[in-house]
């Protein structure tokens, strides 16, 4: 046996090689891989080597190379420790491995891989709260048992949410359930947007509680705005 | 398992078009497409100031008629931070929309969990875009990440027919244009260009604060030719944004050696593995900042690395007896403390979480008095006198 074990031998290399090849088929690939010249310089700026086993050479390597048994294990073990700060572009080779990450990841998603569904567990309400209110981040997500290490001021914010809240002078933030006040008619194109461009699928690809939870939400309104649905199914 | 080299030895080839990636100029390419009949590009309106990027090239800033991409976290969580922008463009009489029919860019999703892709993104920005071209304002990006990822969408819009086929094709749908803005601008590079009339305003010296600067990693480093870099700061070597702000007002900005690492906020990790982004923050950041500068504040200007570099101190101070303390805000609240604004009912300091009371104190605010006049205004808010603050009430 080499340096390398084939961590999941289980799985069909030509299963391996099917995901490569839809990693190599986004628009993006070509302009995030030029080769790499094995520098080491992302893994000097990288935040996430630091603190994990993780490397954005041995990302770019692998997809220079086509390792394809490792990229798949970096598909499963690897690129959910990444950051995406893109610290790694100041690569010489003008490579973006924190690009390929976000390739790989979205692959995995797509695929409905086990450890993408691992990774996201816990995450689902988040992915809610962007696709069903159109803001990330709401004033309400800030409670004591969710932040317990954001120190006792996350609690007296959350007792106060309401008043302070109000006590904001630009009028589209009075709100508690989402960062700002956003329209009807844009959170219907944004709905639109999430069933025509295939996004629905990848959500029902690792989480199907989450999807019916949010088409329940999004074909309700569409649907009294007046879009037939039946076109998106 | 040996490691296979076999595709290298096909003699695998890799363009090496890259550098002329890094030097071309997207003005050239987007008014190409808007000649080609294949977008609009919506223009820079007048009166703007031109700044310096990082390969040469000038960038226009619009100084008014802005429509303000108003940032998640910085609304949700430290909404003093989109209060400080919109009432610094008041009082420098500065027109602008703080539109409703806005969404988030939702990057700060994708970057975390990949639950989406290309298109979606694209049609995200650029019905955005469509939103405020309609308006006839200019789009003034507040968050580093979707400045930052509006550039990503931007190069992919530019060289991928496709794609920009298939995004102007769902727009299409919603009854908009596929428009892209001449620039990208973020609301920090309006500050930056602002810097000297905003000085002019100031009111509370700053000239005993020492600061260290925080910058935003996907201001800087993800599509990186258009960010500000100037030669009177830094010597045009790192970004100047921020910076240029601080040395306008008069305060000091020490360096420290880790300016260029990222502040941890990791996008998933910060929501779902914050050990890592803790761990980050105070040990890269604030505890080299701590010992090698001892700053009374640090000064950014992104939404997840005020936030990040905020909120991760409590718990590494108590539990770990890390050096931390330092309190963080924006470039906008520290500009707008300046000229005077009010720490709570404009910065709404109450949201953030370090002791910023000897800062405060530090610039001249009577803290006390001004927490008393803010406790009033909940008062009022919670016996009904008023609804709202009012604009009228921040001063
Ligand atoms: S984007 Fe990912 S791989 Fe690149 S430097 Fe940041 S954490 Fe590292
Ligand atoms: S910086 Fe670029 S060339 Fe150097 S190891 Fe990383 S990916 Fe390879």
């Amino acid at each position: 046996m080499g340096l390398f074990v084939d961590k999941y031998p289980d799985v069909a290399y030509e299963e391996k090689l099917r995901l490569w090849e839809e990693v190599k088929a986004d628009e993006r690939f070509p302009s995030y891989l030029y080769g790499c010249y094995e520098c080491g310089i992302c893994v000097a700026a990288c935040p996430s080597a630091r603190f994990y086993d993780f490397s954005p050479r041995k990302i770019a390597q692998a997809a220079a190379r086509e390792d394809i048994e490792l990229i798949y294990e970096q598909m499963n073990d690897d690129v959910w420790n990444c950051s995406q700060c893109f610290s790694c572009n100041r690569c010489p080779r003008q490579n973006s491995p924190g690009g390929l990450i976000t390739i790989l990841r979205e692959v995995a998603v797509n695929n409905g891989l086990k450890s993408a569904q691992q990774a996201l567990e816990g995450y689902s309400r988040i992915v809610y709260k962007i696709m069903g209110t159109g803001t990330q981040v709401s004033p309400d997500m800030l409670q004591p048992d969710a932040f317990p290490d954001w120190g006792p001021d996350v609690k007296r914010v959350s007792d106060e949410l309401d008043l302070w809240r109000r006590a904001l002078p630009p009028e589209t933030l009075h709100t508690t359930k989402t960062g700002w006040h956003v329209s009807e008619q844009t959170l219907i194109e944004l709905y639109l947007i999430w069933y025509n461009t295939g996004v629905m699928d990848m959500i029902a690809n690792v989480d199907e509680g989450l999807n019916l939870i949010l088409s329940d939400v999004m074909e309700e309104m569409l649907e009294e705005a007046g879009y037939d649905m039946d076109e998106y199914y | 398992m040996a490691i296979p080299t076999a595709a290298l030895e096909r003699g695998r080839r890799f363009d090496r078009h890259a550098e002329a990636v890094q030097t071309e100029d997207y003005h050239d390419i987007l008014d190409q497409l808007e000649a080609d009949g294949e977008l609009i590009v919506q223009r820079v309106p007048e009166p703007y100031i031109e700044v310096m990027t990082k390969y040469g090239r000038k960038k226009k800033i619009p100084t008014k008629y802005t429509w303000h991409h108003k940032s998640c976290g910085q609304c949700g969580h430290i909404p003093g931070y989109s209060t400080a922008i919109f009432w610094l463009a008041r009082k420098l009489d500065l027109e602008y929309i703080d539109p409703i029919d806005q969404t988030s860019c939702t990057a700060w999703n994708y970057y975390a969990s990949a639950t989406s892709n290309a298109p979606a993104q694209a049609a995200v920005a650029h019905r955005n875009f469509a939103a405020a071209y309609e308006t006839g304002y200019y789009p003034l990006i507040h968050c580093g990440t979707s400045y930052g990822h509006y550039k990503e969408t931007r190069e992919e819009i530019m060289h991928h027919s496709h794609l920009r086929h298939q995004v102007r094709d769902v727009l299409a749908k919603l009854g908009k244009p596929l428009v892209m803005p001449e620039e990208i601008v973020h609301y920090s590079e309006w500050i930056h260009a602002l810097r000297h009339r905003i000085a002019e305003k100031q009111v509370r010296d700053f000239s005993n604060i020492a600061t260290t600067v925080h910058p935003a990693c996907h201001y800087y480093k993800l599509v990186q030719e258009d960010a500000i870099y100037d030669e009177e700061i830094y010597g045009g070597q790192r970004t100047a944004t921020v910076t240029g702000v601080i040395q306008a007002l008069g305060a000091e900005v020490r360096d420290y050696s880790t300016f260029y690492d990222c502040c941890g906020f990791g996008f998933r990790h910060i929501l779902v593995s914050r050990d890592f982004t803790r761990s980050f923050a105070t040990l890269r950041k604030i505890e080299i900042m701590k010992q090698e500068a001892n700053p009374d504040v640090v000064i950014s200007h992104d939404t997840g690395c005020v936030t990040t570099l905020d909120k991760s101190q409590y718990v590494t101070g108590v539990a770990h007896n890390a050096n931390v303390g330092i309190p963080v805000m924006s470039d906008a609240q520290f500009a707008a403390l300046a000229m005077g604004a009010h720490p709570y009912r404009v910065c709404q300091l109450h949201w953030h979480s370090t002791d910023n009371k000897p800062l405060l104190e530090k610039m001249g605010i009577d803290h006390e008095k001004a927490w008393a006049e803010f406790q009033q205004d909940l008062d009022d808010l919670k016996a009904g006198r008023k609804e709202y603050l009012t604009w009228e009430d921040a001063g």
